[in-house]
């Protein structure tokens, strides 16, 4: 993701001089194409998140199209009050781009694990949340985000993840993308995890679920008709997440369901406890330790419908 | 783009005090010390260094003035209001419900304002941002910051301290109202700045010390802007929070009481004497 989101820019920025790419002293070997052949659209502002921010800020009111690039919670969290002041209250033109969401540096401790980031940057006014679910979805969302003129916050994984969208896709700011159609339950994913909700609905699939599956790589604007959609055409709904469950991906579709009329759909949120893991070590090995991989969400989903399923019966005697 | 009325130093100076008493008394608001520190400075920035026009406040080229220092927002709408920028009796407005003109310097619907600020330590790094846009763009506008002295306990301020003078951004001028006195105390006793202007000098600014009341050396400093090509400069304006009225003067309980009722009355006949 982080390869085809530079690879992108980069291509961007050359049409655009108003782009200019700001990082906190991180990007190693990611960057350097960019810097060299871009410099005046290049600012490394050191080891300094918050005045990165207000700088981007700063230059977006001067008419620039400013991101500012650093890993898992610098450039979100560390100067959060820079994004929500400066950025987000003047309607900056600014995309803060953050590498590493959820486990990507789970080896790194706890410092570097970003999953909160999705629940606080969501509660920003007037801020757009991407997080995309693999390299297609994160060429097309860094697209999507220069285009559009406003704050946005773009959550990407790291580099190399495998290419779930084999065929070429539609992508919209606030609009889920469908990967697969069926009518018993949905799956509904954010940000890298795309990959292992894939690998459960498939396992599901086998046991003779049919899954509807939705990559919603934006959490806010959420795509609320796509959320009521699949509680009135599927029987039960899950949401998948390398995320704390407050405030998320599970959280956002679980305000739309609880206020929607004439809504009652079974319905849970997969993800990581509020709660410092307690785990350090390799992005699978920490979804391991979460329940996260494609197995262990296919095994969540499947008990979770067995108990819905017998509740049902026991309310049908 | 600067009127008769500007020209006169002392005169708008004064204008902008009494504004601030009025605004701040009608309104019961805090923080007219420290308006009334920043005004000399204010007066001489509007009235003689910043190149802006009321007309066209989106004006690419102009000059900016950032307000740090938010909660001295009095001080800053009354001077955005003397330069034409909307009408003196919206002043009145100050603080009351449905007013554009909030309690800390806030940009929707008061045109003028160029970045919303109260919370302290925002108003530098965005300046900074604005310094390498113009340069980078080739523009001649200047960005002008005011921050206090209190703010200067934020590492916010220090980070882009750090930035402008090794990007050269000698179109950044930074302003300290080092009125000696912050929220909970004198500044000596919470955390003592002093030197100041040496650590800005360390960190690579041209500084300027100078004596922030007197609006005619404040005048000479910012138009002679930049001190040194190639260096953001700094100037550290000693002044006296309360400045302009006696009983105010250099008294920390005027950080929070509004001059209301015969305090206001009082404040006003000294300012008025006063040239």
């Amino acid at each position: 993701m982080r390869t085809a989101f530079i690879k992108e820019l980069f291509e961007l920025a050359k049409q655009d001089e108003r782009i200019v790419l700001i990082v906190g002293d991180l990007g190693f070997g990611v960057v350097t194409p960019f810097m060299e052949q871009l410099p005046k659209q290049f600012l490394n502002a050191g080891v300094a998140e918050q005045n990165m921010t207000g700088m981007a800020a700063g230059m977006a009111l001067s008419g620039k199209i400013a991101l500012t690039y650093s890993i898992a919670n610098f450039p979100t969290l560390r100067c959060l009050e820079h994004v929500r002041n400066d950025v987000c209250y003047h309607n900056a033109n600014v995309k803060i781009v953050s590498v590493g969401g959820g486990f990507t540096y789970g080896a790194m401790g706890a410092t570097h694990h970003a999953v909160e980031d999705i629940a606080v940057m969501r509660a920003l006014p007037g801020l757009v949340v991407v997080a995309p679910g693999d390299p297609v979805e994160a060429r097309a969302a860094t697209r999507a985000v220069i285009a559009y003129h406003g704050p946005c916050y773009l959550r990407l994984g790291k580099a190399g993840e495998p290419v779930v969208h084999q065929s070429p896709i539609e992508f919209e700011l606030g609009k889920a993308i469908r990967l697969r159609e069926g009518k018993d339950v949905t799956l509904i994913s954010t940000g890298g995890i795309l990959l292992n909700v894939v690998r459960a609905a498939e396992l599901l699939q086998k046991e003779g679920i049919q899954m509807r599956l939705l990559s919603m790589h934006t959490v806010k604007p959420l795509d609320t008709e796509a959320v009521l959609a699949a509680a009135r055409e599927t029987e039960a709904i899950f949401t998948i997440e390398e995320h704390s469950i407050l405030g998320g991906l599970g959280s956002a579709v679980a305000e739309v369901l609880a206020e929607a009329d004439g809504i009652k759909v079974p319905f849970k949120r997969i993800g990581l406890p509020s709660a410092f893991s307690p785990h350090i070590g390799s992005q699978e090995y920490m979804q391991e330790c979460h329940g996260l991989t494609g197995e262990a969400i296919a095994k969540t989903v499947a008990s979770a419908l067995r108990t819905v399923t017998s509740g049902l019966v026991r309310e049908g005697q | 783009m600067t009127n008769e009325k500007q020209t006169n130093l002392p005169e708008l100076a004064k204008r902008i005090r009494q504004h601030c008493v009025r605004m701040t008394g009608k309104a019961n608001a805090s923080h007219i010390g420290g308006a009334l520190s920043a005004a000399d400075l204010l007066a001489a920035i509007y009235g003689k260094a910043l190149r802006y026009d009321p007309q066209r406040p989106d004006w690419p080229d102009r000059d900016r003035f950032i307000m740090s220092k938010g909660h001295a927002c009095s001080a800053l709408y009354a001077v955005l209001a003397e330069s034409g920028y909307f009408p003196l009796e919206r002043l009145e407005t100050f603080y009351q419900n449905g007013s554009p003109l909030a309690g800390h310097v806030m940009h929707k619907n008061v045109p003028g304002v160029e970045l919303s600020t109260g919370s302290l330590g925002h108003g530098l790094p965005v300046a900074t941002g604005m310094a390498i846009a113009a340069k980078r763009d080739g523009r001649p506008s200047r960005i002008f910051c005011m921050i206090s002295d209190g703010e200067c306990d934020e590492g916010s301020v220090w980070e882009a301290a750090l930035f402008a003078p090794h990007h050269k951004l000698d179109n950044l001028i930074v302003i300290v109202d080092y009125n000696k006195i912050q929220s909970l105390g004198a500044v000596k006793e919470v955390i003592d700045l002093d030197p100041l202007a040496d650590k800005w000098r360390a960190f690579g600014w041209a500084v300027r010390e100078l004596n922030g009341h007197d609006v005619h050396v404040v005048e000479e400093a910012v138009t002679q802007v930049p001190f040194e090509p190639g260096r953001p400069s700094c100037i550290v304006a000693h002044t006296v929070k309360g400045k302009g009225v006696s009983y105010m003067e250099n008294k920390l309980l005027w950080h929070y009481r509004a001059p209301m009722g015969d305090d206001m009355t009082k404040a006003l006949s000294e300012l008025d004497g006063c040239e």
